[in-house]
């Protein structure tokens, strides 16, 4: 969070490595004022991509999240949990017969994130295009 | 240390970083929505009621017999499938026509109203031997399109009935029969039953 001071219009809540493409985003949506706060819980790839998935589908299993994004167990766990801890997915663990079953789904929080951010990315494409 | 030449670092536009975000997000639910809302056991239905049809329909003496089966087959064909799309939908907690299903069902509509349309046309015309051709042409055309969004089995479907529609279309008008009950029977019962099996009923 430290590191990027400059932008400090962005509310960042986690503190997993910035890119030098994410940075130059977060620079850019501090100084557009028509941009929303960079969600940054979303912005990180594997997390976006649970939330898109959990999107088009009432529920996905681990198994299905895991196979869908390519990603280890011990990846997707991670990244699962800091959505959950952000209130964005639900967690149920149940078992099948013997076998755990962990299924996630998309809170009403995290649609809400997931749309804030396709707007913010709209936004961005839309003042950078723009400002040409 | 500093042998290595420096290479100049090319940025990347901020909207072009933006454009691949949300191209990832639609590529990701895409894929997450590859479910398909095509019912495997109703396209295996509708491949045995084609299947009866097809037998019933050769052993007509008259044209308008032939065609009677034909249009009967696909009205029922129209109801299985309806019935057990609804239900697939159902079991996967999904409306039918939420995204997958409204997609699919507006790429095939216009192929199956354009085939109705040609229909009436061409019987008209009292031109009986180019319709086998026509309905697994618009049919093919009709699922290659539907299924573009859906799993890769479904254009594939619809591939096959486009080959059997240019087999019946320019092949021997007397095999036209058999591309009918190949396609509509033979290609519903089969991919019906991988669907089936590979995504859920």
């Amino acid at each position: 969070m430290a590191r990027h001071s400059s932008a400090t219009a962005i509310p960042v809540r986690d503190d997993s490595p910035l890119t030098g493409a994410d940075t130059r985003l977060l620079k850019a949506s501090s100084s557009q004022k028509t941009v929303g706060d960079l969600d940054r819980v979303i912005h990180e790839r594997i997390r976006l991509g649970v939330v898109s998935a959990l999107a088009v589908n009432p529920a996905l299993t681990f198994t299905d999240l895991k196979a869908l994004l390519e990603v280890t167990d011990g990846n997707l766990s991670v990244h699962a949990r800091k959505l959950e801890d952000a209130g964005y997915v639900e967690c149920t663990k149940t078992f099948e017969g013997r076998i755990p079953r962990t299924e996630y789904r998309l809170t009403d929080a995290g649609r809400k994130a997931l749309e804030r951010y396709l707007a913010h990315m709209e936004s961005l494409i839309h003042a950078t295009r723009g400002g040409k | 240390m500093s042998a290595l030449p420096k290479r100049p670092v090319q940025p990347i536009p901020i909207h072009e970083h933006a454009l691949d975000n949300l191209r990832f997000i639609r590529e990701t639910m895409e894929r997450a929505a590859e479910f398909t809302v095509v019912p495997g056991w109703g396209l295996f239905g509708m491949g045995c009621i084609a299947l009866a049809a097809g037998a019933v329909a050769m052993r007509q003496t008259s044209h308008t017999g032939w065609l009677r089966c034909w249009i009967v087959a696909a009205g029922l064909a129209f109801v299985v499938g309806a019935i057990t799309m609804r239900r697939k939908a159902a079991l996967e907690g999904k409306a039918v026509f939420a995204a997958p299903g409204r997609r699919f069902a507006l790429s095939f509509a216009p192929a199956i109203l354009a085939g109705a349309a040609l229909t009436i046309a061409l019987v008209e015309a009292r031109l009986w031997s180019t319709l086998p051709g026509m309905w697994l042409l618009l049919y093919g055309a009709a699922i290659a399109s539907g299924g573009a969004f859906s799993t890769k089995l479904i254009p594939a479907m619809g591939a096959g009935f486009l080959g059997f529609g240019l087999a019946a279309m320019f092949g021997p008008p007397a095999w036209t029969d058999v591309w009918l009950i190949a396609g509509f029977g033979g290609l519903h019962v089969i991919f019906g039953l991988v669907i089936a099996r590979r995504y859920g009923g």
